[in-house]
């Protein structure tokens, strides 16, 4: 079977239900629909298990932060592909930032384990039931998630470094 | 288990021995070794803390992110162009990928399609980049295993390289090579003489070089069954590149989704069987063969046509432009203040590094940075794989699978 956007679209909608499956976009060929916590974990599953789908690579996954988006502030982006159809999708989740907790996939896939450990250091993601959530890349003595929109990347107190002057 | 039958509390060796299938009355407890992080046989900036029974590995622990700059953060305050030296510094062994990856991300989101000829240019770059990343990687296992003549030997080759870099972008390690829209200037008659140079001595180097390793018997005991990791589980690490295809899974993104006209050339994907260092050897060795085929096709039909896309609200305008024409001024002061608004938009593009898939995840809010810039970096990933790897084996073997492996520091923690 060919994959097109429409009928693996189509496949998780029947499977999962509008309920679940919402905002399915095409923003540059790849499409990308948004669906809760509770269904993440079986529905990456599901595309991992099903005979037709076989999407069963995982290529990337990173937080990104929306501050300005009441209740959905945190999103975690899963990236999958398909190697024996050429076919990716895009996944996200929106958590709000007062309850910043995940499942973790680390159980489907062992890639996954880095990548959630990355996402937690710099944006505080907690994944529950992950083998050693411990920070990755930053010191383990740090206090705040630096990817966070509220940490600067300057130093605030300079005035010489106004945005103006660098077309921000 | 026996843990519960026992109302002593156990020490952590003992904790440790029960984990791993020991006795605990054994008499020979296990030494803690601190391979790294500025160890000479690691090759970068990398730690593990191995548990040692002897000469073997029983555990490993390892801690990464001595190098970690936060380019992702970085990235969120610069304008797009000055994003392109922060790749430079991910996969130092062959930077023109990571920039020509990067502004074919860029592109992507802008739309902008680049003529043939500057295609072709990127392509025999990132195919010289590559052969230097393959390069090193193989004389530097070479070295490892105790054989340091062909190490010194192509290391020669890999200056011949950096002279065509050089005379291409006027860098030769971070190169920041390109623009967004193309090549910032045309092959001049030195470099195309310089790669024409290069296509005729390099086969006979690197013949040379395999006849030293291919098939030494020294070098084959060493390697073979060293490091091995099936297929499935490489898939499950998320392994790309050479080292999941030496595992036997013939996935490239050149041929699955071809981007700057790869579908031109004729090459074949070499696979190993057994993902072992030996396997993983031997895939880098031909992908050299087969980056030379790419290289010589688009050099003899490097097509004719500009060097970069019409796009002037993206790409600089000639210097001399500048002082003569208004607009000309007008739009090299904009990029070069980064005062041109991007599209909203997001794209994921990625191209095949030296060491896998390296993918660029954009998000575009319509200001003049990116809302969000996500590196796919394959080191970073495969890495994860590397306590399994070792787990059982020799010391000695865990330093040939971490050069096999080739993980750079630089990519790793970005």
């Amino acid at each position: 079977m060919e994959l097109t956007n429409e009928n693996v679209l189509g496949k998780i909608i029947s499977k999962f239900g509008e309920d679940n499956i919402w905002d399915a976009l095409n923003p540059d060929g790849i499409m990308t629909i948004t669906t809760n916590r509770e269904s993440i974990i079986s529905l990456i599953q599901y595309l991992h298990d099903d005979e037709e789908l076989q999407i069963r690579f995982l290529t990337t996954m990173c937080g990104i932060h929306y501050p300005e988006q009441k209740d959905k502030e945190l999103c975690v982006m899963y990236q999958l592909h398909s190697l024996r159809h050429n076919y990716r999708i895009r996944i996200k989740v929106f958590i709000p930032s007062a309850d910043p907790v995940m499942p973790t996939l680390t159980n489907l896939y062992a890639a996954s384990n880095w990548m959630e450990r990355e996402t937690y250091d710099f944006y505080g993601i907690i994944f529950t039931g992950h083998p050693n959530l411990t920070r990755i890349l930053n010191i383990e003595e740090m206090e705040y998630h630096p990817m966070l929109k509220q940490y600067p990347l300057e130093d605030q107190t300079r005035e010489d470094k106004i945005d103006t002057y660098f077309g921000r | 288990m026996a843990t519960e039958n026992k109302n002593v509390a156990l020490t952590e060796l003992e904790q440790f021995r029960l984990d791993h299938g020991l006795s605990l009355q054994e008499e020979r407890p296990l030494t803690t070794l601190n391979l790294g992080p500025t160890h000479p046989a690691t090759h970068g900036i990398f730690q593990n803390i191995l548990q040692m029974d002897g000469e073997k590995i029983m555990d490993a622990v390892p801690t990464i992110g001595y190098i970690h700059r936060a380019f992702e953060k970085i990235a969120e305050r610069r304008p797009f162009y000055q994003i392109t030296p922060l790749t430079d510094r991910m996969n130092y062994c062959s930077s023109p990928i990571n920039n020509m990856g990067y502004h074919m991300t860029v592109e992507k989101l802008l739309g902008i399609t680049i003529p043939k000829r500057a295609q072709y240019i990127r392509v025999i770059m990132m195919e010289l980049a590559r052969i230097s990343d393959h390069l090193i990687c193989n004389s530097i296992l070479g070295v490892d295993s105790g054989a340091f003549t062909g190490f010194l030997y192509v290391m020669q080759e890999r200056e011949h390289i950096y002279d065509i870099y050089e005379e291409v972008c006027g860098a030769r390690l971070t190169t920041n090579m390109g623009r967004i829209g193309g090549m910032e200037r045309d092959l001049s008659p030195k470099a195309l003489h310089l790669i024409g140079e290069f296509l005729k001595r390099f086969p006979k180097v690197w013949a040379e070089f395999e006849k030293m390793l291919t098939r030494n018997r020294i070098f084959i005991d060493r390697t073979t069954d060293v490091g091995a990791i099936s297929a499935e589980r490489a898939l499950n690490y998320g392994f790309t590149g050479p080292n999941l295809r030496a595992a036997g899974v013939d996935y490239d993104v050149r041929v699955m989704n071809p981007y700057s006209s790869y579908e031109d050339f004729e090459f074949d994907i070499p696979v190993g069987t057994k993902g072992d260092t030996y396997d993983r050897f031997l895939v880098r060795n031909e992908e050299v063969w087969q980056s030379l085929r790419i290289i010589e096709q688009a050099y003899k039909n490097l097509p004719e046509g500009s060097y970069h896309a019409d796009a002037p609200h993206y790409y600089l305008p000639p210097k001399q432009e500048v002082y003569r024409n208004m607009e000309a001024l007008i739009y090299h002061f904009k990029i070069v203040m980064g005062e041109t608004d991007a599209p909203v938009g997001e794209v994921y593009h990625s191209v095949e590094g030296g060491n896998g898939e390296l993918g660029f995840y954009l998000i575009s809010d319509g200001g003049r940075t990116p809302y969000r810039l996500h590196f796919r970096r394959p080191c970073f990933i495969y890495y994860q794989a590397y306590t399994e790897m070792i787990k059982g084996g020799q010391l000695a073997d865990a330093i040939l699978t971490l050069s096999s492996l080739n993980v750079i520091a630089g990519e790793l923690d970005a």
